[in-house]
């Protein structure tokens, strides 16, 4: 009578593994950059032509938030930054990422006027939308992209007081995260 | 006369289309190692594709990018070790073999393995329990009956 059971256990075992492989969200891959120095760049930034860097940030937690006007996400996570930023005296540098799309008629101009109209399509929705950022850098190619991992928009990183990243979310940032991950994430590395 | 002119316009059109087909690489070398490496990886944007293969935006990029690496003259090694850096395991078809991918390596060997085990105990159990069945007199008197009609 006892082995009559025992396809039934592999059967449940295989029911609870499948369970819970296919109700994860495939597009959540584990970054390898969490516990790693956040990749150095220097890019100008939407608001002159002073390069930010992070090294300028070390000594500070902060956040790290790609984004572009284009990106439909953003717009639904970008009142939670607002209020997120009005309320916390936590720094959130933008990432505008690949702003001119290659479908884009600007995308065949050179290299300056590209930067131009990038600056102002985006100074123009931060002002619609609100601006969280204490700055924005202007990633036109998609280069520093690549060195974050970046795949798809919106993006979110905390990096620490020593330039290490210490989380990753791909994807818009709820209030729920905010206040169940990332704040008290980055209340705990504020008193180390 | 009509017939020239029908193949004059025909030769045009056909220059016309040579004109706009764009040109594959400018440097083929470079594009046959870009090919081979990124049949290899996984576009993060459409994951049932290849990087050779994709389409997505973010899958022009990164090939611009593998493009570049191997410029510099990196090995294919470096360049997958690069995209591994950034992506994760997960830009590969073939994973590193290392514990934490063992499972996935092994465990279809394993459960296989398991499988066979399995079934030699159950058949040898089995022959233990069922014995063969022997005709009886009267059996086989209809046995023979039957094979005579």
């Amino acid at each position: 009578m006892k082995k009559v059971f025992i396809p039934l256990v592999f059967f449940f075992g295989l029911v609870i593994f499948l369970a819970i492989g296919l109700n994860r969200d495939p597009r959540e891959i584990p970054s390898p950059l969490i516990g790693k120095p956040a990749p150095a760049f220097n890019l100008v930034t939407l608001e002159s032509d002073k390069t930010f860097s992070p090294e300028q940030m070390l000594g500070k937690v902060w956040m790290f938030n790609v984004w572009a006007t284009w990106c439909v996400a953003c717009r639904e996570e970008h009142p939670v930054l607002v209020a997120f930023a009005e309320k916390n005296q936590i720094p959130i540098v933008g990432l505008s990422y690949k702003e001119i799309q290659p479908q884009d008629p600007a995308a065949k101009q050179s290299d300056a006027i590209k930067l131009q109209v990038a600056r102002e399509r985006s100074a123009v929705w931060l002002q619609r939308h609100g601006n969280p950022y204490t700055t924005s850098v202007m990633d036109l190619d998609g280069r520093v992209g690549i060195q974050y991992g970046v795949y798809g928009v919106p993006e979110t990183y905390v990096i620490d007081q020593q330039g290490v990243i210490r989380f990753k979310h791909v994807g818009a940032v709820t209030p729920q995260l905010l206040a169940e991950k990332i704040l008290p994430l980055m209340q705990g590395l504020g008193k180390s | 006369m009509k017939c020239i002119c029908v193949f004059l316009m025909g030769l045009c059109i056909g220059l016309a289309n040579a004109g706009e087909a764009s040109p594959m690489a400018e440097d083929p070398v470079v594009e046959a190692r870009l090919v081979h490496i990124s049949q290899e990886i996984r576009c993060l944007v459409c994951q049932n594709e290849s990087l050779s293969s994709s389409r997505a935006e973010l899958a022009d990029d990164l090939r611009r990018e593998v493009r570049d690496l191997i410029r510099t003259n990196k090995s294919d090694q470096e360049i997958k070790d690069f995209l591994v850096s950034r992506y994760g395991d997960f830009v590969l078809y073939r994973p590193e073999v290392k514990p934490l991918t063992w499972v996935l390596w092994f465990g279809p060997f394993v459960a296989l393995l398991m499988a066979a085990i399995f079934m030699w105990v159950y058949l040898r159990q089995r022959r233990a329990t069922v014995k063969p069945h022997v005709l009886s007199e009267a059996e086989r008197a209809r046995v023979e009956q039957l094979l005579k009609d």
